[in-house]
């Protein structure tokens, strides 16, 4: 088996694993409670936060751990407009984000707010003078992602951060860093921005893992009310040993982060290569280093090049596993903002795969997937 | 209440004449077959025009009734009680038991029905309906008779035993499968021809089934998807041989030497010809599609006069004058719709032309078809050779 989609989810680390059993059959005490067993929950916590915090160079107090990326982004958006909602309804976000970002924005306007949708260039990025201009006085939150989960476009973060900053410093930053934490450095505070949500299963941690920063100071409104767990923000007994896991899982992310990114731009670079060498197949986005170094987003032109029939294929015939457009939003296949906003012409858009790696993949495999396409695609576009 | 014994009723076998055994047997056989899959110490017979059901023991009321609505041939199901014949009074107590434990709200109309199949009893039918009538009159003050249009109809019935039901649950009509002949239903992933399928079986049609897989096209899920369909219309049918035949090296050979706007007309007839071929080797009597006229462009007039020409054996079409959400309907109420709508591409969605032929003529599409005639035999025999058979149960 060769696993090209890890940015659908990743293999739980062995580590993180043990951790988990450990927290499940050894200390398994509910971190609420009084005794010995409660305290030894509670240090799993302590220390996920404390990895997570030396990651980002924080406090510890600014991360609140969630069940994972779509309950993080469900916070932050409603969270911060319901906390902002007296100084002002108008809210900021990209045609390109992931679901769980557009639908509760989406969920909002219904409810009266007032949305901008920014668009974007063929590669993918918004353009940061299109934000200048979209912010108004009433502008209570921008929500940008950092990087693009169907084709890896990598966004201005750190200039939309002072974009909006300068132009009001009340306004929300949100950024959704799900396909980015583990990748790159992130320090919140050097990016200006507000909220940052991460997944842990994206990570090589476990699903139902995940956590949201939210800078000190910054109120945001819970959403899930209880027992005030999590400093009041998120209640309900903390998942230990997921907590735990993720804080393994982002220890060995960061703990090789170079050696990582260069072995994953290395691989993209090959991939790229050899599969524009195929005639009709052309890759989305950047293909140099000003894009994620996971993601590769291929557009393959032909009559029986559905995503679906290649992905069958790969998957039958050569084991590989990739992705239709992107795997997270469910099986049904819907046309993608993404790719529509980077103006890929409309046979394509259904005719587009994604590879997505992790440092546990070779290059040999990235021959064999390039192997593969060799053979199939002239197959297909007959 | 718990019910020893069902009481079921059949409809169209009751006109038949001399061979009325012959679906009467078949009907318990399949009611046996159904009942296999059910927990619980079931015995079957036949009783003087009707099949009785007995219980023993615990068992699943639902799953019970689930299994015999998947039963074709039955119209009605009935939950009995059964009481010893320990003469009238003992009857009468039983039947005014019943009646006070089934129904709370004793407020409506009802008549009694008799029926004596044991005639040394010593009261006749209409002895035995008045005088119950009279004695649940006494016992339940707010019924009421209406001998035109009862709210309730209360049987009993004078056996061996007493049985004694009222409620009737519908069955699934048609006729018990096993008392037709056998039948090649061509599968595909989609929601016409499983309902196909089921509609024939309900006229007592035994099925075998047939579908065609293009790896790498089509994907092992695909394939997947169809087994699980030939399964859920095997419930109603019994077990469905499902042939499944790699299509690729024909479809891609069709595709590679004849017009593109003709190659689903092509496609088709070489998929009724191998599906009758298979038909043939199973002692099938017809092919079963689920075409309807007009719903696409192989399914008009035109197009299916040119698939039906290469058939000898009759092609059984039962959805050919339904609407698509008619279709949709019974896929629902027999529960192969949300298998049917899964995604995964076939092998007709995949090989398509953007403007396929809908009124092609057969004398073109023949000679067209010569076109072929280098290796397509050769390419037809592989296929048979290397297919596969699944028994679906």
């Amino acid at each position: 088996m060769i696993y090209f989609d890890n940015s659908a989810t990743t293999r739980c680390s062995d580590e993180a694993l043990n951790i988990m059993k450990e927290a499940l059959q050894e200390n398994f005490g509910n971190p609420s409670s009084l005794h010995n067993m409660g305290f030894r929950g509670k240090e799993y916590l302590k220390n996920t936060r404390e990895i997570i915090s030396g990651i980002l160079k924080c406090q510890p107090k600014e991360i609140y751990f969630t069940s994972g990326g779509t309950e993080g982004n469900n916070l932050a958006i409603r969270g911060s407009a319901m906390a902002k909602k007296r100084l002002g309804n108008h809210i900021i976000t990209t045609k390109i984000e992931h679901a769980s970002v557009l639908n509760p924005v989406k969920a909002l306007e219904k409810e009266g707010f007032d949305v901008t949708y920014l668009g974007t260039d063929e590669y993918g990025v918004i353009d940061l003078d299109e934000l200048k201009n979209a912010i108004r006085p009433d502008t209570i939150l921008v929500s940008i992602m950092m990087v693009n989960n169907e084709i890896g476009a990598l966004q201005p973060i750190k200039e939309a951060g002072e974009i909006i900053k300068k132009a009001n410093p009340e306004i929300i930053f949100h950024v959704d860093a799900i396909q980015a934490f583990g990748k790159m450095t992130i320090i919140p505070k050097k990016l200006n921005l507000d909220i940052l949500t991460v997944s842990g299963h994206k990570i090589h941690g476990p699903k139902g893992s995940g956590f949201i920063y939210i800078k000190d100071k910054v109120r945001v409104v819970p959403m899930i009310l209880g027992g005030g767990h999590e400093n009041g923000m998120r209640s309900g007994t903390e998942n230990v040993p997921a907590i735990a896991a993720l804080g393994i899982a982002a220890k060995e992310a960061y703990d090789n982060l170079e050696a990582n990114r260069a072995h994953l731009y290395e691989m993209r670079a090959r991939l790229i290569e050899g599969v524009t060498s195929i005639e009709g197949v052309t890759v989305n986005g950047h293909h140099d280093e000003n894009s994620a170094p996971q993601i590769v987003s291929v557009s393959i032109k032909g009559n029986r090049t559905r995503a679906q029939v290649i992905l069958n294929a790969l998957q039958d015939n050569y084991g590989i596993y990739v992705s239709a457009g992107s795997a997270c939003s469910s099986n049904k296949p819907a046309i993608s903002e993404t790719l529509k906003s980077i103006g890929l012409e409309k046979d394509l858009l259904e005719r587009t795969i994604r590879f997505s790696f992790c440092p546990e993949n070779t290059m040999e495999e990235i021959e064999t997937a390039i192997g593969a396409l060799k053979e199939l695609v002239p197959m297909m576009v007959l | 209440m718990t019910y020893q014994a069902f009481l079921i009723k059949y409809s169209e076998i009751g006109v038949k004449g001399k061979n009325r055994y012959v679906f009467e047997d078949a009907l318990v056989h399949q009611i046996k077959r159904a009942l296999d899959r059910v927990e619980g110490n079931f015995t079957v017979k036949k009783q003087s025009g009707r099949v009785f059901i007995a219980v023993d023991g615990e068992y699943d009321f639902d799953e019970t009734i689930d299994a015999l609505q998947h039963v074709f041939g039955i119209s009605a199901i009935c939950p009995t009680v059964v009481v010893p014949d320990e003469g009238f009074d003992a009857m009468a107590d039983a039947v005014i038991k019943y009646i006070d434990e089934e129904f709370e709200d004793k407020n409506f109309t009802f008549k009694v029905m008799g029926r004596r199949a044991n005639k040394k009893y010593p009261m006749t039918s209409m002895e035995v309906a008045s005088e119950i009538g009279a004695r649940l009159l006494d016992a339940f003050p707010e019924m009421k008779v209406d001998v035109h249009h009862p709210d309730k109809m209360i049987n009993v019935e004078v056996r061996e035993n007493i049985a004694i039901y009222c409620t009737e649950i519908p069955g699934p009509h048609g006729m018990p499968v096993g008392t037709a002949g056998k039948a090649m239903l061509l599968l595909s992933g989609g929601i016409d021809s499983p309902v196909a399928g089921y509609m024939i079986a309900k006229r007592g049609v035994k099925l075998s089934a047939t579908y065609f897989h293009a790896p790498p096209y089509t994907s092992e899920q695909a394939k997947q998807k169809v087994v699980d369909l030939a399964k859920l219309v095997a419930k109603y049918s019994g077990p469905i041989d499902l042939h499944i035949v790699n299509f690729t090296d024909i479809q891609l050979y069709i595709y590679q030497n004849c017009s593109h706007e003709e190659l689903t007309i092509i496609m088709r007839r070489y998929m009724m010809r191998l599906a009758e071929h298979f038909a043939k080797e199973n002692d099938c009597l017809g092919l079963v599609t689920g075409e309807s006229i007009g719903q696409v462009a192989s399914q008009t007039m035109q197009s299916l006069n040119c698939t039906n020409a290469v058939c000898t054996l009759p092609v059984y079409r039962p959805l050919i004058a339904f609407d698509k959400q008619d279709i949709i309907d019974i896929s629902e109420k027999i529960d192969t719709y949300e298998t049917s709508i899964l995604p995964y591409e076939d092998c007709c969605t995949i090989f398509v032309a953007k403007h396929p032929v809908t009124k092609p003529k057969l004398e073109a599409i023949e000679k067209h078809e010569h076109n072929l005639d280098e290796k397509i035999d050769e390419l037809m025999k592989e296929a048979i050779e290397s297919v596969e058979v699944i028994r679906c149960r």
